[in-house]
């Protein structure tokens, strides 16, 4: 009883902020201070959502995005683990990459999109090298900052034990680095996601949520907008909860190399 | 399997920014099969590098290691290490499998792994916390678990380098009682640094007290106390007195 | 330890000979013609056309205008969300109220609302600077949040025996404990103001800014001033990564010993 009435006051302390704040929106579409096609109520974007999703537009431009974070991401993963663990292994690697990371690290991916858009054309091409570009630099140096923090006395222990160059990689490098190389790609998702609904705007992609959203401003269609934007919050929402937070929960929260 | 130690006057030098420094000069000692030797010197003086150059960490400037009567080259499973560091223990792996770890680089096979290394950790009464992670367990429960990692191979010494230093006192009583027990099971050739004198009489049956600076033998002690040894003892606080004696000056 | 000096110099002149394989392959693939020249010009151009761009002042005064975004973005985003951080993490009910808004806000991408940003408050200036205010206001709050939270109990308790009122406790004590933290906030606002700042200025087309000079030089396919341009952004970002933000933390938090000193 205690616990459902507790449950009960925690349901309303979540609904409360988006009540309070849904309100003041409603009040302030339906009082005509702004032109309602700039400043829909709720109800024709939830409306506009509904239809978007009904008529599967929604989902397509929604799997469009998804394919390109995911094929984008992977490359960055790949690349970014990959040349993270040679830096991290070998100085000579570090020596001549690191001075190149550092100075494409602070360069925001987006800037690179229109000279991308020259080169590659518009479409998917562009769109998936540059998000995998962009997003590699985060996984880079979180791979090779891990490598370099494996402790000294974990490879020792295992070499005292017999371990060979190869088994030491496979059963203490890695293992050890895995912290920091998680940390790594959930921040290198993070920034493929951040970019990837702009880059979509400027590449003209045939299907993306970007693209819808760009796309509907030219015929001052706010709701079909806001509904877009409300789409991305929800992916970015389960990216981070369910994809990320998971993995994390079965491999170094439990070891006890973070905690939750 | 031969488990003795001989080690030929060895010497470290190293390269500083202030030239070259001599850490140990012509340190020479034996230990017998199935003996304990404690090796005890202040802080600094050499006693780890001495630790080191057996487990192949470092090689000796002059001088040579042999141990079950074939010198050392590197690393190698004949030797068995536990370190004062806690994280020793590989986070990712239970009690069991960081246990398992030399068996795996050997190759053996899943099932023998497993038993093999539940025995060892029955050995440092921790069977019921195989599957437990390192950070689950306390300080001398990781280094119950060190131990056990480094006899499950088999190895013909067991390198100890203060392995209770960083355990609060009462821990440190039950940890030095069941390694002699663990010692006298197993009935390995250990070697121990320490810097703590009572450690040393309860454990050894040989001492080398070492001078710094460089590091050389300034004693070799040996004491016939019966075991399991009682600290209270009249033989016991003798022992303390005259090894602190050759430790003073 | 301090590394032997061979050492450094060895890394020194692999980091040189890292940049200059760099600049040799981008110099063959420019000359293989694999694409036109016009899409991948020479050093030499880029060089030139940059010291141009520079000379007659109008990339100045375009880097300057991005600049004045991005602080004024960072100093508007300071003003909102260190004070409100703190109310949520010293009331309860702050926090039950706001923090539900800013976590399903927070992984929203900023640039996605930009299209309504230039719907409500027309295209240009306006529009690009209050992006920018708002991608960097979420991670000041976020940390500020975190980093009251994560104030020592001891320390409060200190000062409360030592005689500290409420007052005092907050200035003295909760502010400098959570300053790590804020300070962290203040570089990961900035990360996100300077992705935002370009995607603004590539999107809502104010008059003057870098992403606007990239923008343009796209409409007449001039990829020399597009290159110049990004030399310009990653010069930029370099500086306030290396010499702003990494200046203020040695002077406070790693002076304290309460972060570790950056290993690069």
């Amino acid at each position: 009883m205690q616990r459902m009435k507790l449950l009960a006051v925690n349901a309303a302390w979540l609904i409360v902020p988006f009540l309070v704040v849904g309100t003041i929106w409603e009040i302030v579409a339906r009082a005509g201070i702004f032109q309602p096609k700039l400043f829909p109520s709720l109800v024709t974007i939830f409306d506009a959502f509904v239809r978007l999703s009904v008529s599967g537009v929604l989902w397509a431009h929604t799997e469009g995005t998804l394919v390109r974070l995911a094929l984008g991401f992977l490359l960055a993963a790949v690349v970014g683990v990959l040349l993270g663990i040679a830096m991290g292994r070998y100085r000579f690697a570090e020596d001549v990459f690191l001075p190149l990371v550092s100075i494409g690290y602070p360069i925001p991916g987006l800037a690179y999109a229109p000279l991308f858009v020259l080169w590659f054309g518009l479409g998917d091409l562009p769109t998936i090298l540059l998000v995998g570009v962009a997003s590699s630099f985060a996984v880079i140096i979180n791979t090779w900052k891990g490598v370099r923090a494996v402790k000294q006395v974990w490879i020792r222990a295992a070499e005292v034990m017999g371990a060979t160059d190869r088994q030491l990689f496979r059963k203490v490098i890695l293992p050890g680095a895995l912290p920091y190389i998680l940390t790594g790609m959930r921040l290198g998702l993070a920034q493929a996601w951040r970019i990837l609904v702009a880059v979509e705007m400027l590449t003209a992609v045939p299907k993306g949520l970007g693209w819808m959203i760009f796309g509907a401003q030219e015929f001052l269609n706010t709701d079909v907008m806001l509904a877009g934007v409300a789409a991305i919050g929800v992916i970015g929402l389960l990216l981070e909860k369910q994809v990320f937070e998971r993995v994390e929960r079965y491999t170094v929260v439990r070891w006890g190399m973070l905690t939750a | 399997m031969d488990q003795t130690i001989q080690v030929r006057s060895i010497t470290f030098e190293y390269e500083s920014d202030k030239g070259r420094v001599l850490a140990v000069e012509n340190v020479s000692f034996d230990v017998a099969d199935g003996e304990f030797l404690c090796i005890l010197g202040p802080s600094g003086c050499g006693k780890t590098t001495i630790l080191n150059m057996l487990a192949g960490f470092l090689t000796p400037t002059r001088g040579e290691i042999l141990i079950g009567g074939r010198p050392v080259a590197g690393r190698g499973q004949d030797r068995g290490v536990v370190f004062q560091d806690f994280a020793q223990l590989f986070p990712w792996r239970t009690a069991r499998r960081n246990v398992e770890f030399g068996l795996e680089m050997r190759g053996v096979a899943d099932a023998e792994r497993r038993e093999t290394a539940l025995k060892f950790l029955r050995l440092v009464k921790l069977e019921k916390f195989a599957e437990s992670y390192p950070h689950e367990l306390s300080g001398g429960m990781q280094q119950r678990v060190a131990i056990a990692r480094a006899l499950a191979y088999n190895p013909a010494v067991l390198l100890m380098d203060e392995p209770f230093a960083a355990l609060d006192a009462m821990t440190r009583d039950e940890m030095q009682k069941q390694l002699t027990e663990i010692w006298q099971a197993t009935k390995k050739t250990v070697v121990y640094i320490t810097h703590n004198v009572a450690e040393a009489v309860y454990l050894a049956d040989q001492i080398l007290v070492l001078a710094a600076h460089p590091g050389t033998v300034k004693a070799r002690l040996r004491f016939d106390l019966q075991r399991p040894r009682d600290p209270l003892s009249a033989e016991f606080v003798a022992a303390q007195r005259e090894l602190l004696g050759h430790l003073q000056h | 330890m301090n590394a032997p000096r061979s050492y450094v110099w060895r890394s020194v002149w692999r980091g040189a000979a890292g940049i200059v394989t760099a600049v040799i392959l981008w110099e063959t693939f420019a000359r293989s013609g694999i694409f036109s020249r016009a899409l991948t010009p020479e050093l030499k151009a880029i060089a030139v056309t940059l010291y141009s761009l520079i000379a007659d002042g109008s990339m100045v005064k375009n880097a300057a205008f991005t600049l004045w975004r991005v602080l004024l973005g960072l100093f508007v985003a300071s003003v909102i969300g260190v004070p409100l951080g703190m109310l949520m993490a010293r009331y309860r009910a702050w926090e039950r109220f706001w923090l539900p808004l800013v976590s399903v806000l927070m992984p929203i991408p900023t640039l996605a609302w930009v299209p309504l940003f230039i719907l409500w408050f027309g295209i240009g200036d306006l529009a690009t600077t209050l992006v920018v205010t708002y991608a960097a206001t979420f991670p000041m709050i976020y940390n500020t949040w975190t980093g009251v939270r994560s104030v020592n109990p001891i320390w409060v308790r200190a000062a409360v025996s030592m005689g500290a009122g409420q007052h005092a406790i907050f200035r003295k004590v909760v502010f400098p404990g959570s300053m790590p933290y804020i300070i962290t906030g203040l570089r990961l606002a900035f990360g996100r103001a300077w992705i935002a700042v370009i995607g603004a200025e590539l999107l809502a087309s104010p008059t003057w800014g870098v992403g606007r000079v990239i923008f343009d030089a796209k409409e007449f396919l001039d990829s020399e001033v597009m290159l110049a341009a990004l030399v310009v952004i990653g010069a930029m970002g370099l500086l306030f990564e290396r010499v702003v933000f990494q200046k203020l933390e040695r002077y406070t938090v790693t002076r304290w010993g309460m972060l570790a000193p950056p290993r690069v």
